[in-house]
């Protein structure tokens, strides 16, 4: 491994300044469940670390019934997973950090982490890039690519998206909080992820030297009703191979507004937009989850070897839609 | 004149033995070559190449021999050499940490010329380089097929799969002047110096090689590799030892691999179905070497067949003996081809395989009687259904079974054993423990034999220094150490007996050793307790070695063995949840009923696995290996295996065979049992493992895939 520098600030803004002096060179340490390993593998190699365990900023979790929910950047998935408020009023998002990678990641990994986490995709882990190409061609189309994008695919970017707690929190309406040089701003999950279309760009919105700070979701409204469903073939530790997040807002069995987002299907988090349009305004039946579902895979365009994941996506939306109507309150 | 057997009455063998080495194991205490640390020791770091088929046109060892911490640089590649597969080893350095070794790797001047590489072996018609192999014929294959009612035609494959050993392969080595001590983590403790001092031109006799605990082997532990050399050579030059233990990578990549397996077959089957005809042609490949051949048809030797088998060299590392090589790829394709010819005739496996035992030779009774008790145990009866009719609902379930043989006869082994006046006991063997439970059947042995208790003997094995035993392999281990100690023991009983008759006024003959006391059998009043009974040896221990082979049949080779397995498919998701598995086998004088059994459940578990999970994915375009880490080289884990049963067969027809292995039988099933219970349950024939949701949906989207069925009314099955 490249020798690096290591600082652990002990403030935000002492944090930022760290990041700031050389973002390009620098990586952020956090749980390290990650990063460590693209280190070790030499697909990063940083001049400096700088961890933001120490920094209180980034730490606790609060609620109040006019903001909702804040959480810091550092808090551990479990924490986030177990705190009562999250468990009561978000209980899709407590479901998901839930059952995200395994126990020991989720000890170590954190809220922040999981929203800026890189892709799987093994061309990226073997250090070929996050878009790579090889004779004129992009090696995941000539290749294996059986876990890849078939959505928002039309580029040369074509891993997917590896959180599976994002999806709800988008459905949510979670925001990420981000501090950088240019100080504190807001921007909505659903907004934060961008899908890069040259080697070298990051697959969000983090500017240089910003660092996300937390995550804030606002207070449930009356008659939403939330799930995720995830298609994971193994029981143990292993990734799903499409996780459906759906927000139903309710209006007796009337959905009055929908939010469906799946992951590891697209480049980015994948609102269904037609999935969502499918079901405002309709009785929510099991017809009415099937017909979004369908929608919701609509402009799928299968790689070379995974065509089986657009039946996997609309599957997981319909099975999502069915776990949130069968939710009390 | 000793009469060497087992005994009719057992006291100790065949109940259940805690394994010796568990609390060793679970408290962290043994420890593993992994684990070795000496005074001064280096680290090894290797470059490897990471193109499939290269040419070297610049290699300079300066930068990494001026690197900080590096002590000694060994190239085993130079300028021009072209290497044949992706992370073949360049150059083996070594450093005084981790750190510096692998940063001293990465500072190495290497320039490749990129070659043209095939790594796909199920596309063979595209490989470079094809090798037919053998070619059988038996019987009338066409005038069989002519008198068959039905004739199916099915496809099947199987990847090639890692061994992924938990502890990756390697070694540490260290000099004393000209003599080699090396910590290995080996299946073949007694064969390990002999490979070195070829390699490194230094008399065997100077060479120790230790191996207490190993994290697991399945085949690929048996010789010390280029790595192991090279270490070795890294310590020499270096003057201090010298610790190289594989990356995850490269365990995945170079040092574990079975070779896959694509077969067409075509089965003729009469109305009460009975096979007619067999026609099959397989290939496969693991790596630059090919593959060896499948035993196809597997098990079942039918009267008109043929089978042909070629062979596909591909730019990746050899292929390595895993757990009874070439059978699981047999039996996946043979047991699937005739589960779906029992699908086309609408029989049930049960009577289908039963129906066409009389192909399978000796051991036909025991197959008969162990589908019987599968059945029993599975409620077979009760619960299979007609393939595809596994329920209307998105989860269905089904059922399949699979038979399997394996030979493992028992290897030679030597067993020194010393019986100390202080009633010490105390055998010495050049084997090894894989973590079968070698150790504890020694122990067994020498309990059994003189009527003590499994605490009241010691075992050492793990050493080159000890007397020779074969390499763990092909089931041979507990057949031979056994044998061995059985002689060495009953040898020394003899002579002890001598010694103490005397002092019982009986004659030896009237003697036995049991409870921990020698006495006269028909006057147990008569008695020595065992630590008197050994004082009566004066100051010398009796010594004596065992052999195997070597007189009396101790034991014996050739073992059945049948596996059902209860699936539920979530057709929507591809998704196979394995619920159940009863496995029925024998391997002839069960010595330990625990550890027999975990080696069966550690069979089925590791057959889960390569059924439902694994798979070395190589890439088209790099020739790499794309899954290289436990992340994305997926195997079964606590969740995913289900409820497992398992039957030993016991008593008459099994006992008086002496022990027979049992490390490979159990693994060559599940693939079988879980595809044909898949099929049951949807209808539809998964052909390829492991049966991952693409290759359900697939199989489901595309309906021609699989079997067709010629000769039958309505389509394919």
């Amino acid at each position: 491994m490249k020798a690096f520098e290591y600082a652990s600030p002990t403030s935000l803004r002492e944090a930022v300044e760290l990041l700031a002096e050389a973002p390009e060179r620098t990586e952020l340490l956090a749980g390290g469940t990650d990063l460590l390993a693209l280190m070790k593998d030499g697909v990063r190699a940083p001049d400096r670390v700088v961890s933001v365990k120490a920094v209180p900023e980034l730490q606790g979790i609060e609620y109040g019934a006019e903001d909702g929910l804040r959480v810091g950047g550092a808090v551990t998935l479990t924490d986030f997973a177990g705190h009562p408020e999250v468990r009561e009023r978000y209980p899709a998002a407590a479901w998901a950090a839930a059952h995200a990678a395994g126990p020991q990641i989720r000890n170590l990994g954190t809220v922040g982490g999981n929203l800026a986490q890189r892709p799987r995709c093994w061309y990226f882990r073997l250090g070929y890039g996050l878009l790579p190409r090889r004779n004129g061609e992009s090696m995941v189309r000539a290749g294996d690519n059986r876990y890849h994008a078939i959505l928002g695919n039309d580029g040369d970017a074509l891993f997917v998206t590896p959180s599976t707690v994002v999806p709800i929190l988008i459905a949510l309406g979670g925001r990420a909080t981000l501090a950088g040089p240019g100080g504190e701003r807001e921007v909505a999950l659903a907004d934060f992820y961008r899908i890069p279309e040259a080697e070298g760009e990051r697959e969000h919105d983090l500017g240089p030297g910003e660092i996300v700070t937390g995550l804030r979701l606002p207070p449930p409204s009356e008659g939403l009703r939330t799930a995720s469903y995830e298609v994971r073939p193994g029981k143990s530790l292993d990734w799903s191979l499409a996780t459906a997040a759906v927000a139903l807002r309710m209006e007796g069995d009337t959905v009055s507004e929908a939010t469906v987002v799946l992951g590891q299907v697209a480049p980015k988090p994948w609102r269904a937009e037609a999935a969502e349009g499918a079901l405002a305004g309709e009785r929510f039946t099991g017809e009415t989850a099937g017909k979004a579902a369908e929608a919701a895979v609509e402009g799928a365009e299968p790689l070379s070897m995974n065509r089986y994941k657009v039946q996997l996506a609309r599957v997981a939306v319909r099975r999502a839609l069915e776990r949130a109507a069968g939710e009390e309150g | 004149m000793v009469e060497y057997r087992w005994p009719d009455e057992k006291r100790i063998i065949g109940r259940r033995i805690d394994r010796l080495d568990g609390p060793v194991k679970v408290t962290g205490a043994a420890e593993y070559t992994f684990d070795v640390r000496r005074p001064g020791m280096l680290y090894g770091a290797v470059l490897r190449c990471p193109h499939a088929h290269a040419r070297i046109t610049r290699l300079d060892l300066e930068p990494a021999r001026k690197a900080p911490g590096v002590k000694a640089v060994r190239a085993v590649h130079q300028e021009g050499d072209e290497i044949q597969w992706a992370l073949d080893e360049v150059v083996f350095l070594a450093a005084e940490t981790e750190e510096a070794a692998r940063d001293a790797v990465a500072a190495i001047g290497v320039e490749y010329e990129v070659l043209a590489h095939f790594v796909e072996a199920e596309a063979k018609d595209r490989a470079p380089e094809a090798k037919p192999g053998e070619e059988t014929t038996e019987g009338d294959p066409e005038a069989g097929f002519a008198r068959a009612a039905k004739r199916t035609k099915g496809y099947y494959g199987l990847p090639t799969i890692a061994h992924q050993c938990l502890e990756a392969h390697g070694n540490v080595c260290e000099w004393d002047g000209d003599r080699l001590t090396t910590w290995s983590s080996t299946q073949a403790v007694s064969a390990l110096p002999g490979q070195l001092a070829e390699a490194l031109e230094v008399p065997a006799s100077d060479i120790r090689t230790i191996c207490q605990y190993i994290g697991g082997g399945f085949g690929s532990k048996f010789s010390p590799d280029r790595w192991g050399v090279e270490a070795a050579r890294l310590a020499k030059d270096a003057g201090r030892p010298v610790k190289l233990m594989l990356e995850r990578d490269a365990e995945l990549t170079v040092a574990g691999d079975r070779p896959s397996a694509y077969a067409e077959v075509e089965v003729g089957v009469a109305e009460d179905g009975a096979v007619t005809a067999w026609r099959s042609s397989s290939w496969g490949s693991g790596g630059l070497s090919g593959s060896g051949s499948p035993p196809i048809p597997y098990v079942f030797q039918f009267p008109n067949r043929h089978h042909a088998h070629t062979s596909v060299p591909t730019h990746v590392a050899g292929a390595r003996a895993w757990r009874a090589p070439n059978h699981p790829q047999a039996c996946f394709i043979t047991m699937s081809a005739l589960d779906d010819a029992a699908a086309a005739l609408g029989m049930d496996p049960l009577d289908f395989f039963d129906k066409n035992l009389e192909h399978t030779g000796r051991l036909e009774a025991i197959y008969r009687e162990e589908l019987r008790i599968g059945a029993e145990r599975m409620g077979w009866r009760e619960r299979w259904h007609p393939r595809g009719e596994g329920g209307q609902g998105p989860v269905r379930r089904g059922l399949g079974l699979s038979l399997h043989t394996w030979g493992g006869r028992g290897h030679r082994s030597s067993c020194e054993l010393k019986v100390h006046p202080d009633g010490g006991v105390e055998a010495k063997l050049g084997s090894q423990d894989l973590g079968t439970g070698t150790r504890t059947v020694i122990a067994i042995v020498l309990a059994e034999t003189f009527g003590l208790g499994v605490g009241d003997v010691t075992v050492r094995i793990g050493d080159s220094a000890y007397p020779p035993s074969g390499p763990s392999g092909g089931s041979t281990t507990v057949g031979g150490v056994s044998a061995s100690t059985r002689r060495a023991a009953q040898d020394a009983l003899a002579e002890l007996l001598g010694k103490v008759a005397p002092h019982l006024e009986a004659d030896p003959s009237e003697l036995e050793a049991v409870d921990g006391t020698i006495r006269v059998a028909a006057d147990p009043s008569r008695s020595l307790p065992w630590k008197e009974a050994t004082a009566k040896l004066g100051v010398s221990p009796i010594t004596v070695t065992g052999q195997n082979p070597g007189p009396g049949e101790l034991n014996d080779s050739g073992v059945g063995g049948i596996q059902m397995a209860e699936v539920s498919v979530d057709a929507e998701t591809g998704i196979v949840r394995l619920d159940r598995m009863v496995a029925v086998q024998d391997c002839g004088l069960v010595m330990d009923l625990e550890t027999a059994e975990s080696q069966v459940h550690g069979g089925m578990i590791m057959g889960i696995s390569y059924a439902l999970y694994e798979e070395k994915v190589m890439d088209p375009v790099t020739g790499r290996l794309l899954n290289t880490d436990f992340e994305s080289y997926k195997i079964a884990g606590y969740g995913d295996v289900g409820q497992l049963e398992v039957h030993m067969m016991t008593g008459e027809g099994h006992d008086e065979r002496g022990p027979i292995g049992l490390g490979e039988p159990p693994v060559i099933s599940p693939g079988a049992a879980i595809s044909n219970a898949v099929a049951n349950a949807l209808g539809v024939r998964v052909p390829y493992l492991p049966i991952t949701p693409r290759r359900v949906l697939d199989a489901l989207e595309d309906a021609t895939t699989g079997v067709t069925v010629i000769g039958l009314e309505g389509g394919a099955p």
